[in-house]
Parts: C-alpha cells; structure tokens; sequence
C-alpha cells in the first residue's frame, strides 16, 4: 500500500492575524508555523493505514526551504518519505500549485510506482482554495471526494464517509484514487522522542518544478472590521452568578 | 451571455444557501449586464421553479440523468462542465458549501479555469475584482480575476436571501448530460443519520469548555449548565486534542460554526481559529481566570474567575431561582 499526503506550511496565529505593510501576506515576524489540522489528521490517517497494510507514506509540499520542518514533523509521528518543491515566492495560486504537485506526484510514481492512495486537506488553512486536490485528482485521472471523515479500505475500494447535517454520507470509491480530509477522522498521535530524533536525520528530497501561473492574482490582504464592544464585567468568582442569572434571563434563554 | 448558478434541494424545497448565491448572483448579472439563470440537478427539482424565479432566475436549467439520482461530486461536476459548454455562458457560482464549493472545483478543473472560492463582494469587468474570506473568515484578500469563464463562489451567509422586486420568468429548459463510467465512481451510495432535534450549528445556547477545563470528568458541569438551560456542550481544539470530547463538539474554524444567543465560553483563551466558529453567536460570555484572555475582551460580558467554582454556581442559582 502506497499513500501520498500533500501538507502546506502554514503560519500559526494567537488572537489576531496581522498582515505586512504592503499587505501581500500575513506578518510572521513573530509567530510559529504549523500545517492545517485537517493535514495533520491526513498524515495520521496515512500512517495508520500503513501500520495496517504495511505500506509506505510519502508527504510532499510545495513552499519554502523552511517547510522542511512540517515535512519533518511528518516523519516524526509515522511518515516514511519526505519531498519538498521548494519556491521562493510567499504563494503560489491553486492552479499553479496543483499543476507543480500533479507533475512531482508523477515523476514520484515513474520512478517508484503508483500511489494507491493521494491524501489531501479538505482546504488550506490559511488561504482555503477548497480545490488542489480537485485539481491534482482530476489531472491525474483518479476519482475523488472531498470532506472524508472516515476510510475502510476493502479489495481495491476505499469506503469513504462524509458528514453532513445530522448524519453521513457514504461513498465507495475505487483506488487509486484521492481523498480530502476533514479534521476528526481522527485523533492524532503526539510525536516519541525516538520519532523526534529519527525526524531529524531523515531525508528531504527536493525536486524543482516549474508550473505556469493562474487567472487569480492576490492585490492586497487584510482584516475584516471588527465590531469593538466593551466587555461587561458581571463579577469575580462564584459570586457572579446571580448577575449572571440575571442576564440570561433578560436574554430570555431561561425559560 | 449568461450566469449559472447551481442550486440545491431536497425534493424541492431548495435550501437556503442556494437561495443566497442567487440573490447574490441576479445581482452580479445584472452589474455583468448578462443573464441570471438556475441550474437544479436531478429528480424532483420541478416544485422548486417558483421560488427559483421569484429569486431572479430568469431561466431553469433542469439536468436529469441515471448518474444524477443522489449526489456526486464527478457527477455533478461534469454536468455542470457540459451546460457551461453547451449554453456558451461566461460564468458559473454557487455558495461555498461544501457541495457548491467541491462541484466549482470539479468545473474548473474541467475547463482549466481560475476557480475563485467564497467570495463576498465581486465587481464585474473584463477583470473580475473580488474579496475573498481567508483563514475561515479571519482575514480578507482582494484578488483579480482573469478568465474566459469565471468560477467562483459566495461565502455562506455573506447576503441574506431575499426575493427578487419582481420575479422573472424562469422558464425551464431540460438538460441530459453525457456521463461515462468516471462519473459513476463517486456517488453517494448510503446515508446514516446520527442524529435528530438540536445541535451544535442550530441550539440556542451553547457551553462552550476549553483547556481550562482541565480534564474531560471536568466537562460535567458544563453538561449540567447546559442541561438547565435547554443547550448543548462545546469545546475547543485543546479539549478536542487531548481526547476530552469528540471532534463534533469542536467550535471553530476547523470544527463546527455557532450562532446561539448565547455562547458561554469557559476556559477558552480565544484563539483566532476559536473565535470564526463563535463570532456569529448574539451574546458571549467569557468566564475565564485570566482578564486579559482574548476571550474576555471579546466578549461582551465576562465573569473572570474558576469556572469550576463559576459555572456550578450559575446551576445552582437557575435551580434556586426555579424552586
Ligand atoms: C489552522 C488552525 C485551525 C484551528 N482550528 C481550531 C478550531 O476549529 N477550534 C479551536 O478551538 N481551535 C482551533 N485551532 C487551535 C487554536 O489556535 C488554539 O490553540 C485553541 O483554540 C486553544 O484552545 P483553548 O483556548 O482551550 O486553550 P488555551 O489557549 O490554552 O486557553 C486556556 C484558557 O483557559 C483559561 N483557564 C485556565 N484554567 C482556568 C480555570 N480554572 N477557570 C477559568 N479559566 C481557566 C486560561 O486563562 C486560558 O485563557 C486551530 C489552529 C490552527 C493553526
Ligand atoms: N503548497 C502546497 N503544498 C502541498 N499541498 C498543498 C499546498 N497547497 C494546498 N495543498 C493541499 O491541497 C489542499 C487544498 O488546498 P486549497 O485548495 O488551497 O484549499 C490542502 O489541504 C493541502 O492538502
């Protein structure tokens, strides 16, 4: 069993997202860089798919040198093989990405085989295109769903599960094929320190691909107006709640 | 020339999100000066014309198929790819659903176009300028759009859905698309429903926990609360982490979106990826130890203190107050 995840390197805001003076990209002088949740599970996913058939998980990325370190901490909580497409931009738009990932994904499989199974987010943390790994899927001729929340894989079928309201969906999708996944597949697993140690030592390999630019051009960034409220203080401790009975009372949700 | 944008229902009563992109869709078309029409896939769409017209669509376009009896992402993609081709138009939307956003994906990858997602203002030109939410909602980006036909979708609940001053004609015109076997690869096969009444998205009151709350036995008294008061527990991606709740339970960017009158965050510092999934909640309460937390000067009342010694105090005095 051969899977593939694709994760992007991301910037990991506190409270606030502020954005550089020319407005291009989110100002990361003071912040940690982290993938989407939805990737993190998708790398968990694959690692655990792997424990159980004995396979092999590759991740890739497409960003700066530095995403070397989310590919790392891939290897570190299970992954076997490591790929980065380095570039030198801040972004590079969803057509563009897809394009470079589509080409890398097949120069990976010329050289070592088919990927029964391609993993994606369901969107990007940061800019949520909601479609690479449409993209990428389609290019490379192989079904795929979007927001999975659970996988069993029988006989050359992977039975898919999508939420909606109230409920799931299923899919039975034949592999290869591609799946986007949503956050709450699963719970991932923290990194050993023996994982840690291995992480570093282990292999990146970089392959430079070049890919022709989308329609869609960023002009500027910036934050939504935020409604600026002063906060009511209704007290300290315990002896709060009375004001605060009073309150959602006046609210009328105590009925 | 023409806009398509594809709506959904369940037999045919169309659902909101729908009824938004084409509110906001009869708008772009007329600033595009082309056509606002509809696209309904699969049976049953027929009791949904009326209200399709009385939103603007000025033409219905009905895709039928064997393939097109439930959802399918290939299936619907490609369809929608065909009319696209078959009726020359110049653009095609949805609201940015999970569906409206996946089938746009498909369409663009099938016509090698830009596809724009959740989109919330668009001016119209030889090149599209738009604003685009980021981060789930946390940040904006202004972006152009350069392309033979555009793609894009509406954020959800970026315009309220309103009807047309005058609903136009909405005549029907039937479509068969021509599906292959790829298309049949990924339809739904089974639906499972879980649960029934209120949930996280739709209660009227929300209690919402996070690493304050120090362990998932901590997480009772915020069920009790949330028991006094008709609502349902969440929580946040702390909590959800360290395996206290389930995933469902999560609010925010990559968990579920509230919209209660009130939202009771105890023990939640208020991370930006927390506060997309609470902001559309009328009231918050933060109840935290720390008074700077985010949360607090978010919110619009705070009680700043243990929510273990907060929150059961809050019981008690709605029990007391019952008799
Ligand atoms: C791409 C991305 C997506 C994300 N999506 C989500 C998401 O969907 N939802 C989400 O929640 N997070 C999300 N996160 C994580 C988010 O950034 C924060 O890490 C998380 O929300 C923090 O959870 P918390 O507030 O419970 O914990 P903390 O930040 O650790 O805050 C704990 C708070 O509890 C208070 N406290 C401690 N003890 C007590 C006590 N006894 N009584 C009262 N108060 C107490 C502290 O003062 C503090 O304010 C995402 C992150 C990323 C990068
Ligand atoms: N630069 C990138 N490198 C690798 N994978 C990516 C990159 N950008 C997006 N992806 C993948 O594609 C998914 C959808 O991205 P998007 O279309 O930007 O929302 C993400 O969740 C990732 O799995």
């Amino acid at each position: 069993m051969r899977i593939l995840v694709c994760v992007k390197r991301v910037p990991a805001p506190g409270s606030r997202i502020n954005v550089t003076p020319d407005g291009h990209a989110v100002d990361t002088a003071h912040l940690g860089f982290t993938t989407s949740p939805h990737e993190e599970c998708a790398v968990e996913e694959a690692v655990q798919i792997a424990e159980q058939y004995d396979g092999e998980v590759t991740v890739l990325t497409l960003g700066p040198a530095e995403s070397d370190e989310q590919l790392r901490y891939a290897a570190s909580v299970g992954a076997h093989k490591l790929v980065l497409i380095p570039i030198t931009e801040v972004d590079w738009d969803p057509q563009r990405t897809a394009s470079a990932l589509t080409t890398a994904i097949a120069d990976i499989e010329a050289a070592d085989g088919p990927f029964d199974l391609i993993l994606f987010g369901n969107e990007s943390a940061d800019t949520g295109g909601f479609q690479v790994g449409i993209r990428v899927a389609h290019a490379l001729e192989r079904p795929v769903v979007n927001g999975i929340k659970g996988i069993d894989l029988t006989h050359g079928t992977a039975s898919a599960r999508r939420e909606i309201d109230g409920g799931f969906e299923v899919y039975e999708v034949p592999m290869p094929a591609v799946l986007g996944i949503k956050e709450g597949i699963n719970l991932p697993r923290y990194p050993t320190m023996k994982g840690r140690l291995a992480s570093k030592k282990a292999e990146v390999s970089a392959t430079a691909v070049e890919a022709l630019t989308g329609g869609q051009t960023r002009v500027r960034l910036h934050r939504p107006v935020e409604q600026v409220s002063e906060t009511l203080i209704l007290g300290t401790g315990p002896e709060a709640a009375p004001a605060v009975v009073d309150l959602l009372e006046e609210l009328g949700v105590l009925s | 020339m023409s806009l398509l944008v594809l709506c959904d229902h369940d037999r045919g009563t169309l659902d909101e999100a729908s009824l938004e992109a084409l509110t906001f869709g009869r708008d772009l078309a007329g600033k595009a000066e082309i056509t606002c029409e509809a696209v309904v896939i699969g049976a049953g769409a027929d009791a949904a014309l009326d209200s399709l017209a009385a939103h603007g669509a000025e033409q219905v376009h009905l895709a039928g198929h064997d393939l097109l009896t439930d959802y399918g992402p290939e299936a619907w993609g490609e369809t929608l790819t065909q009319l696209v081709r078959s009726t020359g138009a110049t653009a095609v939307m949805a609201c940015g659903t999970d569906r409206g956003n996946e089938v746009l994906a498909h369409v663009a990858a099938r016509l090698d176009e830009p596809f724009v997602a959740n989109c919330t203002d668009i001016t119209p030109g030889d090149v599209w300028t738009m604003t685009r939410v980021q981060w789930g909602g946390s940040l904006l980006e202004d972006t152009t759009l350069d392309a033979g036909i555009r793609v894009v979708s509406v954020t959800h609940h970026a315009v309220e859905a309103t009807p047309a001053d005058r609903p136009a004609e909405g005549s029907v015109v039937l479509f068969t698309p021509d599906l292959g076997a790829e298309a049949a690869r990924t339809v739904v096969r089974d639906r499972v429903v879980l649960t029934q009444g209120i949930t996280l998205a739709t209660s009227p009151v929300v209690v919402g926990g996070g690493r304050g709350v120090g362990s998932e036995d901590g997480f009772a008294q915020l069920e009790d609360l949330a028991g006094a008061l008709g609502g349902v527990v969440g929580c946040s991606r702390a909590v959800t982490n360290n395996g206290w709740r389930p995933h469902s339970d999560q609010v925010g960017q990559t968990g579920t979106r509230i919209a209660p009158d009130i939202y009771i965050a105890a023990g939640i510092s208020g991370a930006i990826q927390h506060w997309v999934g609470a902001m559309a909640a009328k009231n918050i309460l933060a109840v935290n130890t720390d008074g700077e937390a985010n949360m607090v000067a978010k919110a619009g009342y705070a009680v700043i203190g243990d929510l273990h010694k907060v929150i059961p105090a809050i019981t008690e005095e709605i029990a007391r107050r019952r008799g």
